[in-house]
């Protein structure tokens, strides 16, 4: 291969560029980004940035001395507009091309919106343009603020807008949130952190819509009740970035299908990251973006799928004080068991937890409030237990 | 020199946190040996004296950098930068640590 493009300079773009690099590719590597920014972290932006404990150097993915090392041409502030038919061609905005033999797929996902979001002081929260616009606002003195959506990101904002004194309501059209992520019994765990935190939550409800002209003044729930708002922040999911994938030869459902190799259907490229759907899921986690590329250039180097890439999901979640952390494949009907520390009311007591996720006598999943060090022991433990199940399962 | 605690409650394989400013983590490793480094990590916050120790590494419970507790260099990403380690001794069973700064060494 001459030339491999990355298109997404966020974080799977970066690894994947830099697996590109340590795996002895030298030929000619082309990074294309939409954003203008050099690739910068997401997780602060909801939570250290957003509170303005971290600035925007502190989110910086690399430096000037990597960069140099990457040896890489950054095309930032240019959009990918398509890719051809036979993979070997992508199309940038303006009309420009870029003739390539491989091309790794990292464009990521985007906040889902909500109609009429058009509305001064409405806001979401993906991207450091986002957060920049957010904080600025955040900076006016106390306000009222409405979050839409109880994920994670919701959450964490929410948690980070209360502890700058603002007066906080978080919606969620389900009876609870996280259920999907955590189970029933720890979404109750982790919603009652809200309570704890000083903030509203109310759920089982959707959103109607948005109130205000030019400014929003409100949101309106679906039972006719409206809750007074300065800001509203719609925390609503987010969507992978597909679209300008369409036309081309790529299978798109809910992000870009792949073999458990992230290799698409054509083998000179793959895809990464939040936009991956790889061996049948998608996952939008850090720790997943940054395992991925791994295997990912390994494979196209190969022109074929020579490895496989299921590392056993994890991810973490700062809110309220509390450092949630997540690993393993849960399922519906797991037993849940607190092994280590207690709850309080419902809640996470002083000391935080530990839960094992159970089924048929053996550990699924593994859920921790500030009990890092049994955590991992356990993580280890599930994905040494995955490395040995999975080879005999191919 | 900053007195951290009996050797004998450093069991082998362990860690402790000794809460200075800013905080400083000691180590006792599988072979016996004592180290001590910054224990903040330097991608984020995380607490590495809270981290799995294998050898003379420890990775960080967090985002899985690893560093060399001999030298503070990360062995892997996200971390990119160096933790301070600080030179440990045993004074009559007790376990000190020697902070760099007092002893005017950069790492
Ligand atoms: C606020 C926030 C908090 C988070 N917190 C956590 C957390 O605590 N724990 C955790 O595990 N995960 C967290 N995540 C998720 C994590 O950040 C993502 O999984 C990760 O960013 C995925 O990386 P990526 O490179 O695949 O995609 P992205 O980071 O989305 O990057 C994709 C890049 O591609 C660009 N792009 C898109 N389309 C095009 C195109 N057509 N042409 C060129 N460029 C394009 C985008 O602009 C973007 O720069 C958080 C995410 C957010 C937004
Ligand atoms: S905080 Fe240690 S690796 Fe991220």
């Amino acid at each position: 291969m001459r030339t491999v493009t990355v298109v997404g300079a966020s974080l799977s773009g970066l690894y994947a560029a830099r697996e590109l690099r340590a795996q002895g590719f030298d030929g000619r590597l082309v990074i294309v980004g939409d954003e203008r920014h050099r690739p910068y972290d997401r997780p602060p932006l909801s939570k250290d940035f957003l509170t303005g404990r971290a600035d925007e150097e502190q989110l910086a993915l690399t430096d000037a001395e990597e960069t140099a090392e990457l040896d890489a041409e950054w095309l930032l502030g240019t959009r990918a507009r398509g890719l051809d038919a036979r993979g070997r061609t992508v199309l940038l905005d303006g009309g420009r091309t870029v003739s390539t033999d491989g091309v790794v797929i990292a464009t990521g996902a985007s906040a889902r919106r909500l109609p009429g979001d058009g509305l001064a002081g409405v806001h979401t929260l993906r991207t450091l343009d986002d957060a920049r616009a957010l904080r600025e606002e955040l900076g006016r003195g106390p306000q009222r603020i409405v979050v839409i959506g109880g994920g994670f990101i919701g959450a964490e904002t929410a948690s980070s807008c209360a502890g700058l004194g603002h007066t906080v309501t978080v919606v969620e059209a389900a009876p609870l949130p996280l259920v999907p992520q955590l189970g029933a019994e720890m979404a109750a765990v982790c919603a009652a952190l809200h309570r704890r935190g000083g903030v509203d939550l109310v759920t089982g409800i959707g959103v109607a819509g948005l109130r205000g002209t030019v400014t929003v003044t409100g949101v309106e729930l679906a039972d006719g009740r409206v809750l007074p708002a300065d800001i509203v922040i719609v925390g609503i999911g987010a969507l992978p970035n597909t679209a300008w994938l369409a036309g081309s030869a790529l299978t798109l459902h809910d992000g870009v299908l792949c073999d458990d190799g992230c290799v698409t259907a054509l083998p000179q490229v793959v895809a990464v990251g939040d936009v991956a759907r790889v061996g049948g899921s998608r996952a939008e986690h850090w720790t997943s973006a940054t395992e991925q590329p791994r295997v990912a250039v390994a494979n196209l180097l190969a022109g074929r799928t020579t490895q496989t890439a299921r590392p056993l999901p994890y991810f973490w979640s700062d809110q309220y004080g509390a450092r949630i952390q997540f690993a393993g494949r849960r399922r519906d009907g797991d037993n849940v068991r607190i092994a280590e520390g207690e709850l309080a009311d419902g809640a996470p007591a002083e000391g935080g937890f530990l839960a094992l996720y159970e089924r048929d006598g053996r550990t699924t999943a593994v859920l921790s409030v500030n009990r890092p060090r049994p955590f991992m022991r356990v993580r280890r433990e599930l994905a040494r237990e995955e490395s040995r199940v999975v080879p005999a399962a191919l | 020199m900053i007195p951290v605690c009996r050797l004998e409650d450093l069991p082998e394989g362990e860690s402790v946190r000794i809460e200075t400013t800013p905080p400083i983590a000691v180590f006792r490793t599988e072979d016996g040996e004592l180290y001590a480094i910054d224990d903040t990590c330097t991608h984020q916050d995380a607490s590495l004296s809270e981290g799995w120790l294998e050898g003379c590494l420890v990775e960080c419970p967090l985002h899985a950098a690893s560093f060399d507790l001999r030298t503070g260099l990360p062995t892997c990403l996200p971390a990119r930068r160096a933790v301070r380690t600080h030179r440990v001794t045993v004074d009559d069973g007790t376990v000190h640590v020697h902070l760099a700064a007092e002893e005017g060494t950069a790492a």
